[in-house]
């Protein structure tokens, strides 16, 4: 059979090929290991397990290895194996009350009941380039720990469930147990979207967009006067009920961070004024795009609690089509593709334009 | 060698994608056949090739394709440009299936932003690359209108912009992705194939399929469905025209594609159908320039 084999396949190959070698690098610099990804360039595996919805630590690091670092194609490369999987089963709901806390701090109250946590965080460092960090040393003194110190869940409350108890923040009431939650990733996105989907897509949309857009309504596009109520980052336990046994049983343990923004509510006709909700839920360690989610969480919510929807933020449609990185760098790279057939029909446009406009040019001005 | 013999890989599904999520795409094709020009909408998988590159037709090819095929992948009218290369190696590799680059042998063919020259036959199915199934998105940014706007078939502003056109710039000024109506129902976006290409869309005794990945849409016309270009009685629905015929094969009904020979502008223009024009010259037609 006659088989096109002509520049193009050759060019891929020999693209292919290049980008095989530049990954590698120079061949004396030892080669990066997925442990040593996994261990030391552990907030980039966060990332890309958040937002290629797969927790799994290995593969992420695998897809940031073969990505060259680049973060948004490793995000590609491991939502591109997670569609191919399997659902074995539906996990329960997870209970971050029941959290093994690493850090966990509120910004609305001085101290609470299981205290502040700061636990492994860059605020409050300066950020001064650390040299001997370059010259392969510093930072690696073990920490003293006390027993207890990753803390006891049980001795820290919500925050919000603290404010619930006085009837100031709004009422969240769990689904029903058989409430099906919906999946963009099975079913397509319509609008307007209910707030398990509008959380699922942020939860993969990207965080330099969620960013963005939180920022936004913090500078007054859809302000809805946010506070940290609490974000708490430690290790929560997944449980599933096989059928067959009908009793939960734990498959294993996970690390999240959870914010729960705490916004202010002027009221409504039917509604008195206290607090509202945004919430936000990562993989691992990544406290700015739980924030940033948890901000714009909120902004989604202004149809339902009766605010006026003017700014970004605030417009579904807008931030839920716009925020996965996987669709938008594919689409805006596509534009690498050739053209040439679609150029070639504005080129007989315009030239056929400027031949009129020309012609008529003449007419009137002579 | 040929690609069919090229190493099938292991660890996917034939075709890459899983039965479950072949059968939900099925569903929605049937769907868009039952309902020409109605977009579907469907549960577009993450593909390993990005969005924007052909996601869409991909999964339509990988939902339908069997292992009796023969598929043929065109980009711009090329079998030869980088991305139908790179599609028509993932098939050949996922699916093993036959791949041809002849319009006339191939009983499939996935193409983005042209319909071939050689006019199909009802044994084949054309499946699009869309990168906006929405005709309306131009006019109207948000999905949740365009859809009531479809479902009320209130079209008035398409026609307004189009007469706005000819107000300001005497005639319909949108060479590609240039609305139609299917049977004489829904607008529809024909991907962006130059408007060359739109009356070979109409009455088509070959399937026509319209896959949209990032988008999540999958539309559809059936066999010798009325595909009709939108324009005005005193304003009719024209194509493009050249004064050149193909420089390498002296077609003068193909399409051509503008190809610039040097830095004083000189000029060739060529078919952009490749399999058209090698089965010209296969013939033994000749254009001026073949050769030079």
């Amino acid at each position: 059979m006659y088989v096109a084999v002509k520049g193009g396949e050759r060019a891929i190959d020999n693209a292919h090929r290049l980008l095989a070698e530049a990954r590698r690098g120079d061949s004396q610099t030892p080669e990066l290991s997925l442990a040593q990804i996994d261990q030391q360039l552990a907030l980039a595996v966060d990332r890309v397990m958040t937002e290629g919805s797969v927790y799994d630590r290995e593969l992420a690091a695998l897809a940031i290895k073969q990505a060259r670092g680049d973060l948004i194609e490793a995000i590609f490369l491991l939502r591109a194996y997670r569609t191919t999987l399997p659902r074995l089963a539906v996990s329960s709901p997870i209970d971050t009350g029941r959290m093994t806390v690493r850090r966990r701090i509120s910004a609305t109250f001085k101290d609470l009941p299981g205290g502040q946590v700061l636990g492994p965080t860059f605020d409050y460092t300066h950020r001064l380039l650390d040299f001997a960090l370059a010259a392969g040393g510093g930072g690696t003194e073990p920490v003293a720990t006390q027993p207890g110190d990753a803390a006891p869940a049980e001795g820290m409350p919500k925050v919000a469930s603290l404010l619930d108890a006085e009837g100031l923040i709004e009422q969240e009431a769990p689904d029903a147990e058989d409430a099906s939650v919906g999946d963009l990733t099975r079913e397509p996105l319509e609008f307007p979207a209910d707030r398990d989907l509008r959380l699922q897509n942020l939860a993969r949309g990207d965080e330099g967009f969620l960013l963005a857009l939180a920022y936004s309504t913090q500078r007054g596009f859809g302000r809805n006067h946010p506070f940290a109520g609490e974000i708490r980052m430690g290790e929560v336990e997944i449980e599933i009920v096989p059928p067959e046994l009908g009793f939960p049983v734990v498959i294993g343990e996970v690390t999240l961070t959870e914010c729960e923004m705490v916004n202010q509510f002027k009221g409504s006709k039917t509604e008195p004024p206290q607090f509202t909700r945004g919430y936000g839920l990562a993989c691992g360690e990544a406290e700015r795009k739980a924030m940033a989610m948890a901000l714009v969480d909120r902004s989604l919510r202004a149809e339902e609690l009766g605010e006026e929807a003017t700014a970004p933020a605030q417009d579904e449609e807008f931030v839920l089509m716009h925020s996965d990185n996987v669709e938008a760098s594919g689409f805006l790279q596509h534009l690498k593709l050739p053209h040439y057939v679609d150029f070639q029909a504005e080129l007989v446009m315009v030239r056929q334009m400027r031949a009129q406009a020309g012609a008529a040019g003449d007419t009137t001005d002579e | 060698m040929s690609e069919a013999a090229a190493v099938q890989s292991t660890g996917y599904n034939f075709a890459y994608l899983d039965e479950q999520t072949k059968r939900m795409i099925r569903r929605a094709i049937l769907k868009a056949i039952a309902v020409p020009g109605y977009q579907v909408p469907f549960a577009s998988r993450e593909m390993p090739l990005p969005f924007g590159w052909g996601t869409g037709g991909i999964q339509v090819t990988a939902a339908i394709i069997g292992a009796d095929d023969r598929l043929k992948v065109i980009d711009q009218g090329a079998d030869d440009t980088t991305n139908a290369v790179s599609i028509r190696r993932f098939f050949a590799r996922t699916a093993g299936v036959a791949t041809t680059t002849r319009t006339t042998d191939a009983t499939l063919i996935q193409t983005r932003h042209r319909v071939p020259e050689t006019p199909l036959g009802p044994h084949q199915i054309l499946v699009y690359q869309v990168p906006i199934p929405e005709p309306l998105r131009w006019l109207e940014a948000r999905e949740a209108e365009t859809r009531r706007m479809h479902g009320l078939a209130d079209y008035g502003v398409m026609h307004v912009k189009l007469y706005e056109d000819i107000a300001q710039h005497g005639r319909i000024a949108t060479g590609y992705d240039y609305p139609v109506q299917v049977g004489q129902r829904y607008i529809m976006a024909p991907s962006p194939i130059p408007k060359f290409d739109n009356p070979k869309m109409d009455r088509c005794p070959a399937l026509q399929l319209f896959g949209a990945g990032r988008e999540k849409r999958i539309y559809a016309v059936p066999p010798h469905t009325p595909v009709k270009s939108l324009d005005f009685e005193d304003h009719p629905f024209s194509v493009e025209t050249w004064s050149k015929r193909c420089s390498l094969c002296g077609a003068g009904d193909s399409y051509l594609d503008e190809v610039i020979m040097d830095d004083t502008g000189r000029r060739m223009f060529v078919c952009s159908d490749t399999d058209y024009c090698a089965e010209r010259r296969a013939a033994g037609h000749r254009g001026e320039g073949d050769g030079a």
